[in-house]
């Protein structure tokens, strides 16, 4: 069994040929209705393993990502939005208005060819279209409609609107985090979207495992407020439940066995961290140079690292930043390693890109696209070793695809395409 | 490269489709520099248009949108947003002339009718194309081609001749293509061009309006000299008694034997058949009434359609070409009728350069058509495409009026550019 | 058989997750009707069941744990000992899973690495989260979850706009790479229902915290630019912030994009004259005056509760929620009417509430079926019924520790 790439990093993963590659997920076609992050980032992971997504962006404005950057050179152009490119190689794109007759009318005609369909508009949007998951359930009995919504399908806030700082704030998630007595800080990049889109794609492989026992599809109705709720913040709620406790935010530390917190050094920003008291001892033995130093000796208030992290952990700080502010994050981090002493720097994100272990791995790969060029972008963190990932295509051009779906799957001639476009309806 | 007429104009278009866009196309290859403002996304109505290479839609390759937009830079912007406005009023300051198509009261609306521009910019030309003007009843109505095309009367007349009598219970058509939006540029051109020409003497700007009806209705030629004679030129009378269109072997060719002589040139071209001899089809019978008042009789119609069934069955026996240098060389006025394929084959337009070849990068090398006139000192010239969607953003936004390149993408995200 | 309200009966998982992110993996699973057979040893506890909030630091009471593990049996194996090493195996032979989030190496010290396994097992799937993963300059690299976000590079921008980094403080890279896990697991199992080839699969926790960044590495891809702290700040949209409300500690998130939406919001607060001005007239205004905006929301916000302001901002299209804390979710009618806590009893600390499954399925939901183990709660069932073992074998290896 082997799970290392070949000699090129990055090189070796991508597919040469982009539609015969086989995944775990060969033979599942999914229909994406999706916009932005949550829906897409879903049917991406579907994609990189196989499953054949086709996704359906509006005429003319497209995915909003696609005007939301970052852009090369900062020169704005909808097909050169790096987060675009980013969540949607791996797909089919085609242009169609379900708002239209003759569109709602080919968008049924797509679902009748799928699997899957996964979307992330607001409650009751697919009804106004006759596409609600009654009206397709019963069309298609065996379709699985995954749904992506800030509050769910159900109960009191279901037509709420809200974007990733508001289902953050909701989860209880923003609240944990950022300093004592100023705003809460919400996870940054719309980090509840990523999560929402990784359990939205979990539970549809549940349903697509499940629908081979029961023969019938159904509906997963995901919150992106309960998604965190119930795999972050929620999971603390017997420690209020018995004891009265509720986790605040306590800047950059966490309450816990000192150290545990981020701190400054030369360059940057190192994560102290040690929850065995020996990595503690370790670090201590470096800073002393082979013993601790004699102000941690001579003070009996700093031994019992659970106390010290609650009453004394600025005090600590204090002692350790001469050390730290005279070394940098590489320093310091070769020491630790040298020394089996688990803090990690804080890397900044050019140093993520450019990091010799992650390219090692072969975890960036990098893909031509005709309008963007050659970029290099993250790949896939999970290594099948018998039905390896691969990246076969990159991210659509707004309706590229729209002959070979259309004409090719739904059997629309091809003149007509111009008057469907005319029209207003791809 | 010999300077062109226009060099040194600038001009900003700020319309869409075929009236104002081709009007700014036309100043643009005689070297003025036009800005082409489009909508956010959507982009000119006539992307969507087509037609599409290898029929398959794509927002940068609709042929409409290639010809009429050549020699532009192009920039999208909404000046319903304020930021959007206030960029589109530092645009108006650095130029000379406005383009701009939207229907009555939009410009107002947003802030930048012509009372708002000239004060930024004293010196601007204006020039507002509508399909009724800025004035009058019917100023607001809302219309597409096809009604304004009708309402210039053209289309009562249309068909006539052969399509009349074939089908004379079908509707009045109009003119194919657009080809009453291509006269509303030309007119458009002429008068921002007579206007810059005179403000280079007075030195102060000023508003044109432009009513698509009033371009339409003023090239109908001799159908409003005969309503003075009180005769309403209808399908039914718009067409040469004799001759006209005429099927041949290969398709129409065009005869047209108005005076007596061409009668004589066109039945001699005919091999003087014994029936052109017969007294009822002498010219002055035949032609009786013609661009008069009074209705002919019954037997004159039919012998006019039996001439007719004659020529064609002569005609018949040749094609197009051949009937056209056999009838010319005679005397008698005949033209081809050309399909686009005849035009882009014509040695006679090759020989003049007039379908130059211009590359787009996402078209690919099409061939365009040239322009109608050869400059002998200041040479007609497409320089540069059809701009693709803000394909001049960053050239227009940021090395003119100053914008960062990262205020470039909050203005993206906000829907302003 | 699974039913169809569990329709991941008969799937049998061998968990030797710890901590984090492996039991959440495998409870994303045993929700939907896996049975998760944890692999536990008195010697070494799971971290979790002696947490922070364990107020009492007894390993049976720990709050957290309790949630994190629910619907999860427990067996007792000490594998430093061959014995233990061999009573595994035979677990493993009736799995059909296998996951683990040790440090790369510690299985196959003890021989039950995936080469070994399956041929004891050949269809069979095996999951390892390695921090770092099990190959590479830094595979032998220590990491605890909130250093891997440090790693990733997502902790670089947590902290107040341009100020110090301070971090997100919370296991979120556990949780991702568990869900990529739980997600890579099921397509594995996908793929042997329709093959009957089973694999491994290795998930590099670095990887699966960097993988959810695509828009910060493309930007530094594309432009070798760093963002630097965020705060609350998303390119784009201004108002986008928490702003402080009534009470100690209350805070109401509000988030505008659009020009409507922000019409809406300022007929909402009343048209107040500053609303009006120029300088707030358009979104690339706004984002560019967003700080005197915030304040200037926050005056407005100051005097109403989170609720208010939310419901007030919600009847005119604007998004706004509250900051919630724990106590306000527990009481939150929307909350309760998805029961996004579900209630559970335990046998040792009572009555308490985990939190619902992330998703709601209309035809095979899954549930919350039996509470977190006691440690080595199941070894009868397992030993005994399962692996078929006598009592007196059984009694044997406790009385050896090697069941301990």
């Amino acid at each position: 069994m082997t799970l290392i790439p070949g000699d090129k990093p990055g090189a070796a993963s991508v597919a040469s040929d982009t539609r015969q590659s086989k995944g775990p997920l060969t033979g599942v076609k999914v229909v994406e209705y999706g916009d932005f992050i949550s829906a897409p980032f879903c049917t991406r992971l579907m994609a990189d393993l196989g499953a054949e997504v086709v996704k359906v962006e509006p005429p003319d404005c497209g995915d909003s990502s696609r005007r939301y950057g970052p852009f090369p050179q900062d020169s704005p152009h909808r097909e050169k939005s790096g987060l675009y490119l980013y969540l949607n190689a791996n797909k089919l794109g085609v242009t169609l208005d379900i708002g239209t007759a003759t569109g709602a009318n080919m968008f049924r005609q797509l679902l009748a060819q799928a699997d899957v369909l996964v979307e992330n508009h607001a409650p009751g949007h697919l009804d106004k279209f006759g596409l609600g998951y009654q009206s397709l359930k019963e069309h298609f009995p065996r379709l699985i409609v995954t749904s992506i919504t800030p509050f769910g399908q159900t109960g009191p806030y279901r037509d709420y609107k809200a974007y990733a700082i508001n289902c953050s704030a909701a989860a209880g998630w923003s609240l944990i985090v950022g300093e004592p007595g100023r705003e809460p800080l919400t996870p940054p990049l719309s980090m509840g979207h990523y999560i929402s889109a990784l359990s939205a794609s979990t539970a549809t492989m549940v349903a697509v495992i499940a629908r081979r026992l029961t023969g019938r599809g159904q509906q997963i109705d995901v919150s992106e407020v309960e998604c965190l709720n119930s795999l972050l913040s929620g999971v603390a709620a017997n420690a209020f439940v018995y004891y009265g406790r509720m986790r605040m935010r306590h800047g950059n530390r966490s309450p816990a066995a000192y150290p545990y917190a981020v701190l400054p050094c030369k360059d940057g920003y190192m994560w102290m961290i040690a929850i065995q008291g020996h990595e503690w001892k370790r670090f201590l033995d470096v800073l002393g140079g082979g013993k601790p130093p004699d102000w941690y000796e001579s003070d009996p208030r700093f031994k019992d690292r659970l106390k010290a992290g609650r009453e004394y952990a600025d005090e600590l700080d204090a002692r350790l930043a001469p050390w730290l502010m005279s070394h940098t994050k590489q320093e310091i981090f070769q020491l630790c390693r040298d020394n089996h002493i688990p803090f990690a720097p804080v890397n900044d994100i050019d140093e993520v890109v450019n990091n010799e272990h992650l390219n090692a791995r072969g975890f960036f790969v990098e893909l031509e696209h005709p309008e963007a060029g050659r970029l290099k972008y993250p790949g896939e963190p999970q290594k099948f070793s018998r039905t390896p990932w691969s990246l076969r295509s990159a991210a659509p051009t707004l309706g590229q695809h729209n002959e070979e779906v259309f004409c090719g799957r739904l059997g629309v001639p091809k003149q007509e395409l111009a008057l469907l476009r005319a029209g207003g309806v791809i | 490269m010999p300077p062109k007429a226009l060099q040194g104009l600038r001009v900003l278009e700020f319309a869409e489709f075929v009236s104002g866009p081709y009007c700014a196309k036309l100043m643009a290859d005689l070297g003025a520099e036009v800005i082409k403002i489009e909508p956010p996304d959507l982009g000119d109505e006539s992307r969507r248009r087509g037609p599409f290479p290898n029929d398959l839609p794509d927002q940068d390759a609709s042929g409409l949108f290639l010809y009429l937009n050549t020699g532009k830079l192009g920039v999208t912007l909404d000046p319903s947003k304020l930021t959007g406005r206030r960029i589109f009023e530092k645009l108006v300051a650095q130029a000379d002339i406005l383009i701009e198509n939207n229907p009555v009261g939009v410009m107002s609306k947003l802030g930048l009718g012509f009372d708002s521009l000239k004060t930024i910019n004293p010196k601007l030309i204006m020039a507002s194309i509508t399909p009724f003007g800025q004035s009058g009843p019917y100023a607001h109505w809302k219309s597409y081609y096809l009604n304004t095309f009708h309402a210039g009367g053209e289309g009562y007349t249309l068909p006539g001749g052969i399509g009349w009598q074939m089908y004379p219970e079908r509707p009045p058509l109009k003119a194919g293509g657009f080809i009453g939006e291509y006269n509303c540029g030309v007119a458009a051109a002429t008068a921002i061009v007579g206007a810059a020409f005179g403000c280079l003497m007075c030195e102060a700007g000023q508003y044109i309006e432009i009513s698509e009806q009033e371009v339409l209705a003023s090239l109908m030629r001799t159908d409003l000299g005969k309503y003075n004679d009180g005769w309403v030129e209808s399908r039914a009378t718009r067409s040469v008694p004799i001759g006209g269109f005429i099927h041949c072997k290969d398709g129409f060719v065009q005869l047209i034997p108005l005076w007596k002589h061409m009668w004589t040139a066109l039945v001699a071209a005919m091999g003087n058949p014994e029936w052109a001899g017969e007294a009822r089809f002498q010219h002055e019978r035949l032609m009786a009434g013609w661009q008069g008042v009074t209705r002919v009789s019954d037997d004159i119609l039919r012998d006019r359609e039996e001439a007719n069934e004659r020529i064609e069955q002569w005609a018949m026996q040749y094609n197009s070409e051949e009937i056209y240098t056999v009838v010319q060389r005679h005397g008698c006025i005949a033209a081809p009728v050309c399909s686009v394929a005849d035009l882009f084959s014509s040695k006679q337009l090759q020989a003049r350069e007039f379908i130059p070849e211009v590359e787009h990068p996402e078209a690919g090398c099409l061939k365009y058509l040239g322009a109608p006139y050869k400059f002998s000192e200041t040479p007609w010239r497409i320089d540069k495409p059809a701009p693709l969607l803000g394909r001049h953003n960053e050239e227009v936004y940021c090395n003119r009026l100053g914008y960062s390149r990262q205020e470039l993408v909050q203005m993206r995200r906000a829907g302003i550019i | 058989m699974a039913s169809a309200e569990y329709p991941l009966e008969g799937i049998r998982i061998t968990d030797f997750g710890q901590v984090w992110a492996g039991p959440i993996l495998s409870g994303l699973l045993a929700n939907m009707g896996a049975e998760v057979i944890k692999i536990e040893t008195r010697k070494r506890l799971d971290s979790v069941r002696l947490g922070p909030d364990n107020v009492e630091r007894d390993p049976e009471k720990d709050p957290w744990f309790q949630c994190i593990n629910r619907n999860k049996l427990s067996i007792t194996v000490d594998f430093s000992d061959e014995r233990g090493v061999a009573l595994l195996k035979k677990l493993v032979k009736i799995s059909h899973v296998v996951s683990e989030n040790f440090s790369p190496g510690v299985l196959k010290r003890h021989g039950l690495d995936y080469d070994s396994l399956v041929k004891i097992k050949p269809d069979l799937i095996m999951v390892a989260l390695p921090g770092a993963g099990s190959f590479g300059p830094m595979a032998d690299l220590v990491t605890y979850g909130p250093s891997i976000v440090g790693l990733c590079g997502y902790d670089r921008m947590v902290g107040y706009e341009g100020e110090r980094v301070l971090g997100m403080q919370q296991p979120y890279a556990d949780v991702v790479a568990a869900l990529y896990g739980a997600y890579s697991v099921l397509a594995a199992i996908n793929h042997q229902q329709e093959t009957g080839e089973g694999q491994y699969i290795e998930l590099c926790q670095w990887e699966a915290a960097t993988a959810v960044m695509g828009e910060a590495l493309m930007e530094s891809v594309m432009n070798g630019r760093n963002p630097g702290t965020l705060g609350n700040v998303q390119p784009g949209m201004a108002p986008h912030n928490n702003y402080p409300c009534q009470g100690q500690d209350k805070w109401v998130s509000i988030a505008i994009k659009t020009d409507d939406e922000w019409g809406a919001f300022c007929r909402a607060i009343g048209s107040p004259e500053w609303a009006k001005e120029e300088r707030f007239a358009d979104g690339f205004l706004r984002w560019q005056n967003r700080k005197e905006m915030d304040r200037l929301v926050g005056e407005w916000t100051r005097g109403r509760t989170h609720y208010e302001v939310t419901e007030l901002l919600q009847k005119a299209g604007v998004a706004a929620a509250p900051c919630l804390s724990m106590d306000e979710r527990l009481e939150d009618p929307h909350f309760q009417d998805r029961q996004a806590f579900v209630p559970i009893e335990h046998p040792v600390i009572g009555t308490g509430w985990v939190t619902s499954i992330p998703w709601k399925m209309s035809d095979t939901p899954g549930g919350v079926r039996t509470p977190a183990p006691l440690i080595g709660q199941h070894n009868q069932y397992v030993f005994g019924e399962l692996l078929k073992m006598s009592q007196d074998e059984i009694n044997y290896l406790v009385q050896e520790k090697v069941i301990y």
